[in-house]
């Protein structure tokens, strides 16, 4: 008796569980062909479950968006956004968002779905290499239309616009005014005002001798540590790498290459030198710190400089450092014409629409955007919410969010600087990136030479064209 | 009887058919496939024919991983295996508290290894931290930092099947060598290895293929630094699908090459162990 009781519960929790799979399947299928399932709409959807609702009947002929959101401090924003649309309008609009560092590999898996985002994103040329033949022409979409400029687009031989960035950063070395005022009062301290820091020769000056006298400034080290963990490797192997390649791309007079000579990796390795030995921490130690380390010893006064950019305000704001203090310089490296350098200034977040996807999918998504950049809604969501400064023209003046970097940034534009355009995004592959930054680290601990970030970088580079672009 | 077993027979075997082949067969067919192919996302490839695998063998992180892989599993397998049966044997003598001490040593068992990865990054940077170190500081630090890693996680599991084969030893077998003179050096190796031999195939076996699979402490714990030198071999292929454009057949075909050296190790050391086991 006991046995039969037993394999009765076997076979019912059988049975619930075959229910279960195919249940959510076919609601699946529903929610991708018509949007007029009423209930359990699976899971993925919870968020526009209540939206089909009321609006059965017209949400026949309607699309659906599907965005894979890239950046996860945004999940929430994104949500709430989506959520006012479907209210507003019945279209359901789902947001997924991969979790940090996972992007390309989420998006490779949604993408083979029968129901693949109708919305993504790529970093860049090099990103869309893979993408290139998932992407919808937006030439003719609001997005493009209101875009200020041609170079926030990605366009392709064929004049095809594939992607449309959305999102305007900005980084240099964030620095801290109240430590920098502190000093310039210092006897014989090199100088008087932080506006005389123009060069790179001038910011080593001025970086060794406040090192030499960290103890009466209070500070641990000037530059915060160049930790080369995963979650701050990219500001050095990336970012600052920015610099010599697009010095590099001037004299040559070219926007990309399939071989860089790395003219410039002298001064490269001046300014990482510099950020090692005028560092809080050994050098020895920069493979474990973070880049939670980093923002936290600025953010806490134990550092001067902190190379970021205005994405990490939310990070280092609500500390010891008060937001008028905080200030930006442009990252000098003794290049060029340094008294005209301005920030480095781009985006590596450009929206993408599925090809294949379902025309009303399609046509959905690009309403879904138009109502993102031009509704109040969606402008305040971007100002206040996910701090954003767009490169679209419907963004104006009182839709820039409040953000001390965002102001500090906008005031080198003012002035007339050059602003420096983030060139990394031509970088051939990720495994460069993570070839140059495991050299770099070796170089930073004295495990490796600094012959071996040169072949990294230039060897590499033409060695994973290559690779990408047989 | 007979009969009606044979009708129903599909019908019981469906459920399972059914799971075994969309869980197993038709991605790994899928995989084998695919590692021909040039692709993005899995639904749209292009067949290459070879040229991923030749693509594996001008990949120098492949055979550092290879070897890297190699002498963590020797080092692993040997280490866990003699402390769990070590563990075992001293658990089975019937000390005060046997009970307490094999949940303790079960226990590591029981965290997931991303977790255990970043716990153990912590504690071991934390002692490190006392030198100026860190753990991928050097390749060799990760090393035997998986290998502590993976001792503490796995005694645990391998102990409790030891401790079931030298349970199942026959008491008289041991007193009858007693009573012939033999001292407990050799009753452990005349009498006690050879009857728990079923047991060293099987954690030989468990230890071999995990320490070769090893993938989620790698990547907890060092990801591969510094400079793709502690990648073992399930990460190096994670890493070429993800790391490059283009790249995600050649890391489906180091998949493949991968599945066929588990599996060949795998079946090699079966063998071997089966042959020394005995009948009671």
């Amino acid at each position: 008796m006991k046995k039969r009781w037993l394999s009765l519960l076997l076979s019912a929790t059988v049975a619930v569980t075959m229910a279960a799979g195919c249940g959510t399947e076919k609601n699946e299928g529903n929610t991708q062909e018509n949007n007029t399932t009423e209930e359990g709409t699976g899971t993925d959807n919870a968020g526009t479950e209540d939206n089909n609702q009321g609006n059965n009947e017209t949400a026949d002929a309607q699309g659906a968006v599907y965005y894979l959101n890239f950046k996860p401090e945004q999940a929430e924003q994104w949500k709430e956004l989506a959520k006012l649309y479907s209210d507003e309008t019945g279209v359901p609009v789902t947001i997924e968002t991969a979790a940090s560092g996972t992007y390309e590999s989420s998006l490779k898996s949604e993408m083979a779905k029968s129901e693949a985002p109708t919305l993504f994103q790529v970093n860049g040329p090099a990103g869309l290499a893979s993408w290139k033949d998932y992407c919808y022409d937006l030439k003719d979409s609001a997005i493009y239309k209101n875009l200020k400029s041609d170079d926030f687009a990605l366009i392709n031989d064929a004049g095809e616009v594939q992607g449309v960035a959305y999102v305007i950063e900005t980084y240099g070395l964030i620095y801290n005014k109240a430590i920098l005022s502190e000093y310039c009062k210092m006897d014989g301290a090199k100088i008087k005002d932080v506006s005389e820091i123009n060069s790179f020769a001038k910011l080593k000056e001025v970086a060794d001798d406040m090192q030499a006298r960290k103890e009466e400034l209070g500070i641990q080290g000037v530059f915060a540590s160049a930790g080369m963990d995963s979650s701050s490797d990219w500001r050095f192997k990336t970012h600052l790498a920015n610099l010599p390649i697009y010095f590099e791309y001037q004299d040559e007079n070219i926007d990309t290459t399939e071989a860089i000579k790395g003219t410039y990796l002298d001064a490269y390795k001046n300014i990482w030198d510099l950020y090692l030995t005028d560092s809080t921490v050994e050098p020895a130690m920069l493979s474990g710190m973070t880049g939670e380390n980093a923002a936290a010893e600025f953010g806490m006064g134990e550092a001067v400089f902190y190379q970021n950019g205005t994405w990490a305000y939310n990070d280092i704001a609500g500390n010891e450092v008060a937001d008028e203090d905080m200030g930006i310089l442009p990252i000098y490296i003794g290049v060029g014409d340094e008294a005209n350098q301005g920030l480095c200034t781009g985006s590596e977040n450009y929206w993408c629409v599925n090809k294949n996807a379902s025309q009303e999918d399609i046509d959905a998504t690009l309403e879904f955007l138009e109502w993102v950049i031009t509704s109040d809604e969606g402008r305040k969501s971007f100002r206040d919410d996910m701090g954003f400064v767009t490169p679209f023209s419907s963004f104006t003046e009182e839709y820039q969010p409040e953000n001390p970097l965002v102001a500090a940034s906008n005031e080198y534009i003012d002035a007339g600087k050059t602003s420096i355009p983030w060139v990394f995004s031509t970088i051939p592959s990720e495994k460069w990136k993570d070839d140059v930054g495991s050299a770099l680290l070796e170089y930073a601990q004295g495990t490796g030479n600094w012959e071996a970030v040169q072949s990294a970088f230039v060897e590499g580079w033409a060695s994973e064209y290559q690779a990408v672009n047989e | 009887m007979q009969n009606s077993l044979k009708k129903y027979f599909p019908i019981f075997a469906l459920p399972t058919a059914a799971a075994f082949a969309i869980g197993f067969f038709v991605p790994f067919l899928m995989g084998i496939y695919l590692s021909f192919c040039k692709f993005t996302t899995v639904t749209d490839a292009k067949f290459v024919g070879i040229d991923n695998y030749i693509k594996i063998f001008s990949d120098k992180t492949f055979g550092h991983s290879l070897w890297y892989t190699a002498a963590f599993t020797i080092v692993t397998v040997i280490l866990i295996n003699v402390l769990a049966f070590t563990v075992a044997m001293l658990l089975t003598k019937g000390i005060k508290g046997t009970n307490i001490f094999r949940t303790v040593f079960f226990m590591p068992n029981l965290i997931g290894g991303i977790v255990l990865g970043y716990i153990w990054q912590l504690l071991l940077n934390g002692i490190l931290a006392n030198y100026q170190k860190t753990l991928t500081y050097n390749s060799a630090y990760g090393f035997w930092g998986l290998v502590i890693l993976m001792c503490w996680q796995q005694i645990g599991y391998m102990m409790i099947i030891y401790i079931s084969g030298i349970q199942n030893i026959p008491g008289e077998l041991i007193e009858a060598a007693k009573i012939d003179g033999a001292t407990p050096q050799q009753i452990l190796r005349n009498v006690t290895i050879p009857m728990v031999m079923p047991s060293i195939t099987i954690c030989t076996f468990l230890t071999l293929t995990n320490s070769f699979k090893l993938f989620d402490q790698n990547l907890a714990l060092t990801n591969g630094e510094p400079s793709n030198m502690s990648e073992l071999l399930a990460l190096n292929i994670y890493n070429s699908f993800y790391g490059r454009t283009g790249y995600e057949g050649v890391g489906q075909a180091k998949a493949v090459v991968f599945f066929i050296l588990v599996a060949l190790i795998a079946v090699i050391q079966t063998r071997l162990t089966r042959n020394r086991e005995v009948q009671q």
